[in-house]
């Protein structure tokens, strides 16, 4: 007990020392990114907004796909589930959008825990079967729910007011994605550096070592679904506040698959390579703009090209 | 009362009879062997007692509880830890990390923790990580502990393998083949890692073994099974004599000479 500070002392230094280079480099480009909007034009603006969005998806399924090595094929409905619930109780009930939020993110745990459950316990590929089904039930419920609007989704969904300014502008979007991909780049960054992070290492690995070794892998796995969940029901409200308005369409498979091609192709489990991916997702095919209706067909050849040499991930975990 | 107890064990994989109304006890603080020809159903039986196979029938008591039926992350909390025959290392991993997962049952931080770095998450990372250098110095690796497990050479994986057992803190450690592949000089130092094992943490030992040498000079019990019966039990010198045992070994010797 008595030699607990010095110890705690020497993990401070030990934390800064080799981290003092990388948490500059973090620092300045977390400077170039809140720079940026006050210069660029609405476009920008939206483009990396959406990216920013993207992130903050893909690092959700990060947790599921790269720390727990669990195919996801239905992470789209988590998202749906917390953009669904903040727009229902904000434009049917009338609620303000902040105290929607933390409904929202109980809903889609909740979601995560009724899908995850049962489904855990089967190994290998089955889960993604059940995942992709599970996505495809949220989304044809919501079209076929009269509280979720039908087919035509919700309208009308408040702007959140923070501080007296209401939020509607594009910028003002800008900031907020940042800030909730900044919260969700720590939260990675802290979980997998930790007791629980190592132990979907381990049964990614090897699941019946880690069982071995005292792991509850049905639990540790469920433990990832949740948080997965969880990052994409934040990601829902926020998106639902932005547009105002959603629709069933907005959370199809391909959207889900959407999701773990930017995981998969920035590297799964490495934190930069997935923010890499989302930005990917999201800026080839407006930097390909100019080629028209050719631009979805040039970004899956630089998929597939990505993929064929590097199948890894653009910026993938290092081994040695 | 024994600290392992199994009876009337049988286990079946549909319709073949693997294991055979085995009974045998293992009694704290000491060194026992369940030995036996190629296929005879040791791992198997190693398997029931860890919770992977769920035997047909029987009773295995833990420290005086039943433990059938339960799942082995469950039974390893409860004490009981293993090693695998085949190594079974998380390969792409530091030798440390490998064995700070034996930690996960003896402790208790979840995702919030993590996040917010509490004091106790941290303090208990710091228990992690001391008690697993503890365990990699007690075998002898803890100069290799930010390497790659799977770089390391073939004993030296079996050695983070038990630290990694250790680190569960178990009261009974189940051995399975701890000697197979390793040289002459290997199992020496094998056989004072038992002894030292037993001796300085005062964990008792369960270990399934080819190796006869091996087994004569740390068990004080040893059960000898074939297909999945047991056929003789006793000290190491009463075994050597039995007629049953000898015709069990002798028996596949021909029958590998044969070949």
């Amino acid at each position: 007990m008595g030699n607990s500070t010095p110890r705690e002392i020497t993990g401070w230094a030990d934390w800064l020392k080799p981290q003092r280079n990388r948490l500059l480099v973090l620092m300045v480009m977390a400077a170039i990114a809140m720079v940026i909007p006050l210069m660029a034009n609405n476009y920008v603006i939206e483009v990396l907004t959406n990216a920013w969005f993207y992130t903050i998806l893909c690092l959700g399924l990060n947790i599921v796909v790269g720390y727990a090595g669990l195919l996801d094929l239905g992470y789209a409905a988590f998202f749906a589930v917390g953009a669904y619930t903040t727009g229902i109780l904000t434009s049917k009930f009338g609620m303000n959008f902040w105290l929607t939020i933390p409904v929202a993110v109980s809903c889609s745990m909740l979601a995560g825990i009724i899908i995850g459950g049962p489904t855990l316990r089967l190994r290998s590929d089955y889960l993604a079967i059940v995942t992709l089904g599970f996505g495809e039930i949220v989304r044809i419920v919501a079209r076929n729910l009269e509280i979720t609007g039908g087919a035509s989704g919700l309208i009308g969904i408040e702007r959140p007011v923070f501080f007296g300014i209401e939020l509607s502008k594009g910028i003002h979007f800008y900031y907020v994605f940042l800030l909730l991909a900044i919260c969700a780049c720590y939260v990675s960054y802290r979980l997998q550096d930790s007791r629980l992070g190592r132990a979907w290492q381990y049964v990614r690995e090897d699941e019946d070592a880690a069982e071995a070794m005292g792991i509850d892998r049905v639990g540790v796995k469920l433990y990832a679904y949740v948080i997965g969940a969880m990052f994409g029901g934040i990601a829902g409200c926020f998106f639902a506040a932005k547009m105002t308005a959603i629709s069933p369409e907005t959370f199809t498979f391909s959207q889900s698959v959407l999701i773990l091609l930017g995981v998969v192709m920035g590297g799964m489990g490495k934190i930069p390579g997935v923010i890499v991916g989302a930005f990917a997702l999201v800026l080839f095919p407006e930097v390909f703009r100019g080629v028209g209706s050719m631009r979805m067909l040039i970004f899956a050849i630089v998929m597939l090209v990505i993929m064929l040499y590097r199948p890894e991930g653009i910026w993938p975990r290092t081994k040695s | 009362m024994s600290l392992l107890d199994v009876q009337d064990l049988v286990l079946s994989f549909s319709g073949l009879e693997v294991i055979r109304d085995l009974a045998f006890t293992v009694e704290e603080g000491s060194i026992a062997s369940l030995i036996g020809p190629n296929g005879a159903g040791k791992t198997s039986v190693f398997n029931c007692l860890t919770g992977f196979y769920r035997p047909d029938s029987g009773i295995i008591l833990f420290d005086g509880k039943s433990i059938i039926g339960r799942k082995p992350h469950k039974i390893t909390q409860a004490g009981m830890a293993r090693t695998f025959q085949n190594l079974r290392l998380f390969k792409s991993m530091t030798v440390l990390e490998n064995v700070m997962s034996g930690m996960h049952c003896r402790t208790s931080a979840g995702a919030l923790g993590a996040v917010l770095q509490t004091r106790s998450q941290r303090k208990e990372e710091e228990q992690i990580r001391q008690v697993s250098e503890d365990c990699l110095d007690f075998v002898g690796l803890l100069a290799k502990k930010e390497v790659y497990a799977g770089n390391l050479p073939y004993g030296d994986q079996r050695r983070v393998e038990w630290a990694r057992a250790l680190a569960t803190k178990p009261k009974l450690l189940l051995l399975d083949e701890p000697a197979a592949g390793l040289n002459n000089e290997e199992k020496k130092e094998l056989i004072e890692l038992i002894l030292h094992i037993r001796k300085t943490l005062g964990i008792t030992i369960l270990l399934i073994e080819h190796d006869m040498g091996l087994v004569m000079k740390v068990s004080e019990k040893i059960t000898v099974i074939d297909y999945g019966k047991r056929i003789a039990e006793g000290t190491a010198s009463e075994v050597q004599s039995n007629p049953k045992v000898i015709e069990a070994y002798l028996g596949t010797e021909n029958e590998e000479e044969a070949l």
